[in-house]
C-alpha cells in the first residue's frame, strides 16, 4: 500500500497525577503522550491509527497554527478534536483492551489541518489495570492517493436502479459504501496476500505422509 | 476492531467477497447466468436486470443469500487493517500465550507416548491391511484392537486445570481476597452478559412465547402453538431461507423438520462433489494409519459404546471421526480460533519447510469425550457423508471453542466465568456453601459445558439444547443451563457436606427437562 504513514517523535506516556509521585499508591487513571512531527513542521491529518492497550477513553487534542502564517511564528491554539472517545465499553473488563484503532479525520470535531503537534489524554478510570497506554501510533497525512491497483469493474456500479425500501432510517448510503469498498477491496487484497497459503485437499507431500514426531517451534 | 461503520461495512462486503470468489457457488451462478441468456425473456438492452431477475426467480439469488449468511456467522468481523493476523485468532496477547503454553503440553504428551510405544504417529499401510479395512468399514466397532497401552491426551479436567490458572499479567491480581478477585475459579476479567441482558438476548425464550420442549407437551392442545409452529417450518423449508431458518429454529423444531433445518442453517446441501470428497477423505483413511485413530478408537469405546443411546452409532462414530481427522479443510477455522495446528515433518526432513506437514491433517487432535460431539448427530443424519459434512461444520462453527483458550464470547473461558457469575449473582448462599466445602460448583459444571451437555441429558432435551445453539449462533446458553440446573436442585445441594456428595446430587441430568429450567432461571426467578 503507497500511503505512508508521517514520522513522528512520540514521547512517552506521562501521568498526571496530583501529589507525591514517588510515594502516593493512588494509580493515576490519566496519562498523556506528546507526538511532534520533527520533519515535516505542519501536518494535515487524515487517519490516526494505534493499538490499544487498556485505556479506556481518549481524547485527542491538536496543536494548530493559522495557514496563513507559514513562516511558523504565528500563535498556536490547542483545539479538542476528539473528546472521550470509549475505546473500552466496560473500563473493568477485557473488551477492547488489546484492540487496534483508527480514528478518521471526518471523525474530529474540528478541522485537523496544519497540525503542529498532537496531544493524546488517555483515560483509564478502573482501579483493576496495572498500566494503561497506546502502541504502534502511526499517523497518515492527508493527500496520500488510494493506490489504483486493480479491481473489478463490477465494484463501481455496485448501487441498484431501485432503491430499497428504507427500513430503519439508518441505511448506510449505497453510493458512500460502494466508494469506500474500493479502497476497502485494495485492502483485503492485501490481508489476503498475509493469509497462510490455500488448502488444496492434500495433506501428503508427494505421496509420503511418515511421520515420526511432532514438532515445537 | 474499530473503524466507522461504513468502512466497517464495505471492509465486510469486500471480505466477503473474497472469500466466496472460486468458490464452487460461484462458478454455478456463472453458468447459470450463461446459461440464462438462451431465454427469451433475457433482452440484450436490460441484461444485467434480466439476469438478475432470473437468478432471484429461480432460486438462485436465495443460495448466494445463504451463502453470504453463513460467511457472516462464521467469520468475525474483518480485523482493522493494520491488525496481524493473529489479532483475530485472539486479541489478548496473554490468552494467545496460554494456549500456546497448552498445545505445547499437549504435543509433548502425544510425542512421549509414540516413543514410549514406538509406535510412528502416521504410516501407509501395507495393500493387504488396506483391503482388510476396506471390507470392513461398516462394521469398523466390531474390531478389538489392544488399546490398553494409549491414553487420552488429555480430560476436561486437565483443561479446568489450565483456565484457573490464567492470569492477565496486567491485572491486580492480589493475593488477598478482595472485590477484584472472584470467588470462582476463573479469574480473568472478561465481559459476560448479565441477566438482564440474557434476557434480552434470548427473547424468543420468554414465558409469552411459545417453545417446543414446553408448549408441546401432552397437556397442551397441539392448536395453541405446535402446529402453526409446524406449518411455518415447513414454509421456511420451501423457501429455503438459511437466516429465516436460524431465527425459526429459537422455539425448537419439530422432530421431523429438525434434520433439515439445521442443514439449510448451516448451509449443507450434500452436492455430488460433497460425495466425492468425502469418499476421497475415506480413501485417506485406507491408505493411511494414523495414531490418532487409536486416540479414537479408545474414546469411542470409553464413552459412547458405553452410553444406553448412543452405542448403536459406534461404526457411524469411526467413519466420521477418522475421515475428519484427514479433512485439511478443517484447518481453515484456525485463522478465526485461537489454537494453531500441530506441525511435523517427514521422516528424515527435520526442519526443511517443503517436507512441513500438519498433523494430524486436519491439525485437530482429539480429547477424552471428543466422540460425544458427533454422537447426536447420528440421530439425524444416516447418510455417512451428510452427517459427516454436519458435524465438521458445527465443529467448525462452536465446538472448537470448548476446548480452546480464547477470549470469544462463546469461548470456554467466558462461558465458565458466565456460569460462575450467574451463580455468584443469584444463588449467593448456595454459591458460598459449595465454596465453603470445597466443592467449587465449575468443577460439577464443567465437563457439562465442555461436552456440550453430551452424554449428559437424554437426547430429545439435547437437541432442543442444540436446537437454541444454532438459532442465537453462539454457546452462552449452555452456561445458563448449566447455573438453572444449579437452581433446580439447589435445596439438595444446600445439605451436601462434601465435592462427593455435591457431584452425587448431580450425578443425573437425564431426566431433566431444558426448556422448563432455561425459562424459570431467566424469566421467573425474582432477582
Amino acid at each position: 500500500m503507497a500511503r505512508e504513514p508521517v514520522p513522528c517523535a512520540v514521547r512517552a506516556a506521562v501521568a498526571l497525577q496530583a501529589g507525591d509521585v514517588q510515594t502516593d499508591l493512588a494509580l493515576p487513571g490519566v496519562a498523556v503522550i506528546d507526538v511532534a512531527f520533527p520533519q515535516a513542521g505542519a501536518v494535515g491529518l487524515q487517519e490516526i491509527v494505534f493499538k490499544n492497550f487498556y485505556t479506556a477513553f481518549l481524547t485527542i487534542r491538536v496543536q494548530r497554527r493559522s495557514p496563513a502564517d507559514v513562516a511558523g511564528e504565528g500563535p498556536r491554539k490547542w483545539v479538542t478534536c476528539l473528546r472521550n472517545y470509549c475505546l473500552m465499553p466496560n473500563p473493568h473488563t477485557e473488551e477492547g483492551s488489546q484492540d487496534y484503532f483508527s480514528v478518521f479525520r471526518h471523525q474530529m470535531l474540528c478541522d485537523v489541518d496544519e497540525v503542529m503537534a498532537i496531544r493524546m489524554i488517555l483515560r483509564q478510570p478502573s482501579p483493576v489495570w496495572l498500566h494503561f497506554t497506546i502502541e504502534e501510533l502511526q499517523i497518515y497525512p492527508r493527500g496520500q492517493e488510494s493506490p489504483h491497483k486493480d479491481f473489478p469493474s463490477w465494484l463501481s456500479h455496485l448501487t441498484s436502479r431501485e432503491q430499497p425500501a428504507n427500513l430503519h432510517g439508518g441505511l448506510p448510503n449505497p453510493e458512500k459504501v460502494s466508494a469506500e469498498v474500493q479502497q476497502m477491496w485494495v485492502l483485503t487484497e492485501m490481508i489476503h496476500a498475509n493469509r497462510a497459503a490455500a488448502r488444496i485437499g492434500r495433506f501428503d507431500v508427494d505421496g509420503c505422509y511418515d511421520v515420526n514426531l511432532l514438532s515445537y517451534t | 476492531m474499530m473503524l466507522d461503520q461504513d468502512s466497517g461495512l464495505s471492509l465486510a462486503i469486500a471480505h466477503i467477497v473474497q472469500r466466496l470468489k472460486g468458490s464452487s457457488l460461484h462458478s454455478q451462478l456463472e453458468r447459470q447466468a450463461r446459461v440464462s441468456l438462451h431465454k427469451p425473456e433475457i433482452k440484450l438492452e436490460s441484461l444485467k436486470e434480466d439476469i438478475k431477475e432470473f437468478l432471484k426467480e429461480s432460486g438462485w439469488e436465495k443460495k448466494l443469500q445463504n451463502a453470504v449468511y453463513s460467511e457472516l456467522n462464521v467469520f468475525p468481523s474483518p480485523c482493522h487493517p493494520a491488525a496481524p493476523p493473529e489479532q483475530m485468532k485472539e486479541p489478548l496477547a496473554y490468552m494467545r500465550k496460554a494456549q500456546g503454553s497448552w498445545e505445547k503440553r499437549i504435543l509433548k504428551s502425544l510425542n512421549s507416548m509414540c516413543t514410549e510405544l514406538s509406535i510412528p504417529l502416521a504410516r501407509k499401510r501395507p495393500i493387504s491391511e488396506q483391503k482388510e479395512l476396506l471390507n470392513k468399514w461398516n462394521e469398523m466397532g466390531t474390531d478389538e484392537p489392544d488399546l490398553s497401552l494409549f491414553r487420552p491426551v488429555y480430560a476436561p479436567k486437565d483443561f479446568l486445570e489450565v483456565l484457573m490458572n490464567l492470569r492477565n499479567p496486567n491485572y491486580e491480581n492480589g493475593d488477598q481476597p478482595s472485590s477484584r478477585n472472584h470467588l470462582g475459579l476463573i479469574q480473568v476479567p472478561l465481559k459476560v452478559k448479565d441477566i438482564p441482558e440474557l434476557k434480552e438476548y434470548f427473547g424468543e425464550l420468554g414465558l409469552n412465547t411459545g417453545q417446543l420442549g414446553i408448549d408441546d407437551s401432552a397437556q397442551v392442545p397441539p392448536e395453541l402453538f405446535e402446529n402453526e409452529h409446524l406449518r411455518i417450518g415447513q414454509k421456511v423449508l420451501t423457501e429455503q431461507d438459511s437466516a429465516a431458518a436460524q431465527q425459526y429454529v429459537r422455539q425448537g423444531c419439530p422432530t421431523a423438520l429438525r434434520a433439515e433445518l439445521w442443514a439449510l442453517i448451516l448451509n449443507i446441501s450434500n452436492q455430488p462433489e460433497d460425495i466425492l470428497y468425502y469418499e476421497q477423505l475415506k480413501s485417506n483413511v485406507i491408505q493411511h494409519d494414523l495414531l490418532v485413530d487409536s486416540l479414537i478408537y479408545k474414546d469411542v469405546k470409553l464413552t459412547a459404546s458405553n452410553d444406553d443411546y448412543y452405542f448403536v452409532f459406534e461404526d457411524y462414530l469411526y467413519q466420521v471421526l477418522f475421515c475428519f481427522s484427514r479433512d485439511t479443510s478443517v484447518l481453515e477455522h484456525f485463522t478465526y480460533s485461537s489454537a494453531t495446528p500441530p506441525k511435523s515433518y517427514i521422516r528424515g526432513k527435520l526442519g526443511m519447510e517443503e517436507y512441513a506437514v500438519f498433523y494430524p491433517p486436519s491439525g485437530v487432535i482429539p480429547f477424552h469425550g471428543f466422540s460425544m460431539y458427533v454422537a447426536p448427530l447420528c440421530f439425524l443424519y444416516h447418510e455417512p457423508s451428510k452427517l459427516y459434512q454436519i458435524f465438521r461444520e458445527m465443529y467448525v462453527r462452536f465446538f472448537f471453542r470448548l476446548h480452546s483458550i480464547s477470549s470469544h464470547p462463546s469461548g470456554i473461558v467466558s462461558l465458565c466465568l458466565l456460569f460462575e457469575t450467574l451463580l455468584q449473582t443469584h444463588l449467593p448462599q448456595l454459591f458460598y456453601h459449595l465454596r465453603e466445602i470445597g466443592a467449587q460448583p465449575l468443577r460439577i459444571s464443567f465437563k457439562w459445558m465442555v461436552r456440550a451437555f453430551s452424554g449428559y441429558l437424554a437426547t430429545d432435551q439435547l437437541l432442543l439444547l442444540w436446537d437454541r445453539i444454532l438459532g442465537y449462533n453462539s454457546l452462552e446458553i449452555l452456561a445458563v443451563l448449566a447455573a438453572a440446573v444449579f437452581a433446580f436442585r439447589a435445596v439438595n445441594l444446600m445439605e451436601v457436606t462434601s465435592l462427593a456428595a455435591a457431584e452425587a446430587v448431580l450425578a443425573d441430568l437425564s431426566t431433566l427437562k431444558v426448556m422448563p429450567l432455561l425459562q424459570i432461571f431467566l424469566f421467573a426467578t425474582v432477582t
